[in-house]
């Protein structure tokens, strides 16, 4: 019994941070452009001449 | 990315580059500020498909030192540009892109981000927490089952069955939403669809299940309630996301119609002028390579004007001062002057766009099966769920908790669980399989219609042939000849110039040639003029016995060679009519053109039935026509002539090189130079079906074996959770069969 009182709050805790962590990601607009994400991956240049690069879009408020 | 249709978006380039302060004011009308006072445009970009068309677009302003960032979503066609400094900017940095190739317009995010994406979002969030919810009340309830076996002291299982509350109530009170606030309008508007039962059955079992925890009963449904509340959700997501990229194409449409007019003031300055408020009596500049914003006459210039997207024609027709030109048609000679004569609501491109409205009015009556199925199964439902309570307290002489546990679980096992995942499952599976084969499906029913289809009426230009002029007998001429014609030709816009530019692609162009607009070109050699145009043009006046599309070249000493044109059918175009035709379908084939040219296109296919010279009305009659037959028609076409007969068919495809409106009334898109996509996605459309119905058949199947066990009062809340999740399991199981079936060619 006294292992369940552990282990509940545990499993349960633990949900609520993937469901946490998946609010954020929706929140934070990782969801908003699948297609452009997957051709994304493919270039290898992180940074613009200019030093601007993708993470510095992504967390500019729209 | 076509070169036919789409030599448009040099448009906006045009005439950016000579926008004076009012052109850029139609963009700076749009700038936002920003809080760190940076300002900000959202713009439109067509004709960027591809993760390249995205690098290309951002990099070009991110190098203009004032910006800030640059991003575009591929998803959307959205590009969001932050600069600091003037609103006035913002229209160079359009022009920047446009410069590019692509077309961009301006558009108020405000207005964009709509209800429909907030929906999207929200279904998601919900999904997220029942998904959340029904593993961890899926957990406990594991436990409670196993316990039921091997004696789980009680106050345990009341624990288990107190913690599933408190996960499972604020659970439903949240993710339910969807379904609740569907059914309140349902039942507002008196009338009851299958969210009604849902919802119904979400929370009575919900209720239920408190008042069995709150009395200690060895029973409760809190499992059953959240994984069906997950199922669902998943299943209207799919949906979602599947009427999602029809929404996008209407947006399209609509920026479609805001390029930009060029009007010449009295002062005789330039400026941009939206295409809607161009007014009768206007002055209007058209640039080479630009589509004619307003219908008008000529009152300077001679040019070439390619009306093969408003009427199927493949040649460009010669136009010269007086003639009257239309909305849409493009312009490939030289620059015109314009007086408008109608304009916006009164163009025929708007009257293709309203017969595109209409038809597409009439279409969306289209009731999906699952729909239809819907409007028996759920009063049915709720029929046997009241006979259940009645029955058990009546007759059974039950008490009235019993007789409604029995009653909540008939609602919960007939839960349409199975039948709503039904079709978005085998609707996802499908779409993927033709993305795969080339096919974007745009329309949630289009599979379902595409599986009824009996006819298949194709377009001409663009569609059975290639839409473009190509060289032919290029091995009876000397090459020197083709040398030097490719050679002027390559400074031209004109198709026939192009067509023998491109047969030779590696001639390096003449330099110093001048274009006489409608007539020819000349170039002036060592040895004298040489000229590539027209017969009268060359001063030919023979006349030849066929009538083929045709360029002559006088070369300095005064001699001429014609050399020939055709449009070809594609590749693949004769074996798909065999294989249509093979399929029991019948195949007709409308064309715009001439009726020879019609009649060569039909004979070399095997099309037996054929109409040539038809209107965009004709087209969409005729389609009416087969409809008031009882035939459904698939209607395959590209131009813009086509798109009221696309909106009007039962079902109807487009290829992507076709005008962006075409593709916007189409159901579907499909990619390539070949026809084979049109014959695959029948045949996918038509496995889909079978396995929808098969679907339909195993959930029901499921139900005639629970159901009597619900009203018999047995389901415990482990065959309840059994029965549901199995079902949904093997209904998506069974969808995933569609990527597995060989595919046949």
């Amino acid at each position: 019994m006294s292992g369940l009182l552990l282990l509940i709050p545990a499993a349960l805790l633990l949900g609520l941070i993937g469901l946490a962590a998946f609010l954020w990601s929706l929140r934070s607009g990782q969801f908003e452009d699948l297609d452009g994400a997957a051709e994304r991956i493919l270039h290898d240049d992180d940074d613009d001449e200019n030093g601007k690069s993708d993470a510095e879009a992504l967390r500019r408020p729209r | 990315m076509s070169d036919t249709a789409l030599q448009a978006p040099g448009g906006l380039a045009d005439a950016a580059a000579q926008s004076s302060d009012s052109g850029e004011a139609v963009f700076a009308d749009y700038v936002g500020t920003g809080p760190d006072g940076s300002a900000s445009i959202h713009l439109l970009v067509e004709g960027a498909h591809c993760g390249g068309c995205v690098r290309r677009i951002e990099k070009a302003l991110n190098a203009e030192d004032d910006v800030l960032d640059a991003r575009m979503n591929l998803s959307t066609r959205r590009l969001v540009v932050h600069w600091r400094g003037e609103p006035a900017r913002a229209g160079a940095l359009a022009a920047t892109v446009a410069r590019l190739g692509f077309t961009v317009v301006p558009f108020d995010p405000d207005a964009a981000i709509d209800s429909h994406e907030r929906h999207g979002r929200d279904l998601l969030r919900a999904m997220a927490v029942a998904g959340f919810a029904a593993a961890n009340v899926m957990l406990l309830s594991v436990a409670v089952w196993s316990g039921d076996v091997q004696d789980m002291d009680p106050v345990t299982r009341d624990l288990f069955h107190w913690i599933s509350a408190l996960i499972a109530l604020p659970a439903i009170a949240y993710a339910g939403r969807p379904f609740f606030r569907s059914a309140v309008a349902a039942l507002a508007g008196r009338s009851i669809n299958m969210d009604v039962p849902i919802s119904l059955a979400i929370l009575l079992a919900a209720g239920m299940s408190l008042v069995q925890t709150v009395n200690g009963a060895p029973h409760a449904y809190f499992d059953s309630a959240v994984t069906l509340l997950f199922f669902l959700l998943v299943g209207r997501f799919l949906d979602h996301r599947a009427k999602g990229h029809v929404r996008r194409a209407a947006e399209r449409l609509l920026a479609l119609s805001r390029e930009p007019a060029t009007v010449i003031g009295e002062d005789g300055r330039h400026h941009n002028l939206a295409a809607s408020r161009v007014r009768p009596g206007m002055r209007l500049f058209v640039a080479a390579g630009q589509r004619v914003p307003a219908d008008g006459t000529i009152a300077e210039g001679r040019s070439a004007l390619d009306n093969s997207l408003l009427t199927g024609e493949t040649l460009p027709v010669e136009a010269g001062p007086g003639t009257a030109v239309l909305a849409g048609a493009l312009n490939c000679g030289g620059p015109l002057t314009l007086t408008a004569t109608a304009t916006g609501d009164n163009t025929v491109l708007a009257d293709i766009v309203r017969l595109v409205e209409a038809a597409e009015q009439r279409r969306s009556r289209y009731v999906a099966l699952a729909d239809r199925l819907a409007a028996i199964y759920a009063p049915a439902v709720h029929g046997l769920a009241a006979g259940t309570f009645l029955g058990w307290l009546v007759l059974g002489g039950a008490a009235w908790q019993d007789a409604l546990l029995a009653a909540i679980a008939v609602l919960i096992v007939t839960c349409p669980c199975a039948l709503a995942l039904a079709v978005p499952a085998v609707q996802v599976v499908a779409s993927g399989r033709l993305m795969k084969a080339g096919v974007l499906l745009k329309s949630a029913t289009a599979l379902e219609r595409l599986a009824e289809v009996d006819t298949v009426v194709f377009d001409k230009t663009g569609t059975l042939t290639r839409g473009r002029p190509e060289l032919t007998g290029a091995e009876t001429i000397a090459p020197d000849d083709l040398v030097l014609a490719a050679g002027i030709a390559a400074a031209s816009r004109h198709p026939l110039a192009r067509a023998l530019a491109r047969a030779l692609p590696d001639v390096t162009p003449a330099s110093g040639v001048t274009e006489q607009p409608g007539m020819g070109l000349s170039w002036t050699s060592p040895e004298g003029e040489v000229r590539l145009g027209s017969r009268t043009w060359c001063g030919i006046t023979t006349l030849d016995s066929d009538d083929a599309m045709e360029l002559w070249l006088r070369r300095a000493d005064g001699s001429a060679l014609r050399f020939t044109f055709r449009d070809r059918p594609r590749e693949d175009a004769a074996a798909i009519v065999a294989a249509l035709l093979h399929r029991g379908l019948a195949v007709e084939m409308l064309s715009g053109d001439r009726v020879e040219a019609a009649r060569a296109v039909a004979g070399e296919l095997g099309i037996q039935n054929w109409r040539a010279g038809q209107s965009p009305s004709d087209k969409a009659a005729r389609l009416a026509e087969l409809a008031a037959k009882g035939h459904r028609v698939l209607m395959v076409g590209d131009g813009l002539n086509d798109a009221p007969a696309l909106a009007g068919a039962h079902v109807s495809l487009s290829p992507t090189s076709a005008a962006d409106i075409s593709q916007n009334a189409a159901d579907a898109v499909f990619q390539g130079a070949l026809l084979a996509p049109v014959v695959d996605s029948l045949l996918v459309a038509r496995q889909a079906r079978r396995l929808v119905r098969q679907n339909f058949a195993l959930s029901l199947a499921y139900n005639a074996i629970t159901v009597p066990l619900a009203v018999a009062g047995l389901v415990t809340p482990l065959i309840a959770a059994i029965a549901m999740s199995s079902s949904s399991l093997v209904v998506v199981g069974n969808a995933l069969r569609l990527a597995l079936l060989r595919r046949t060619s």
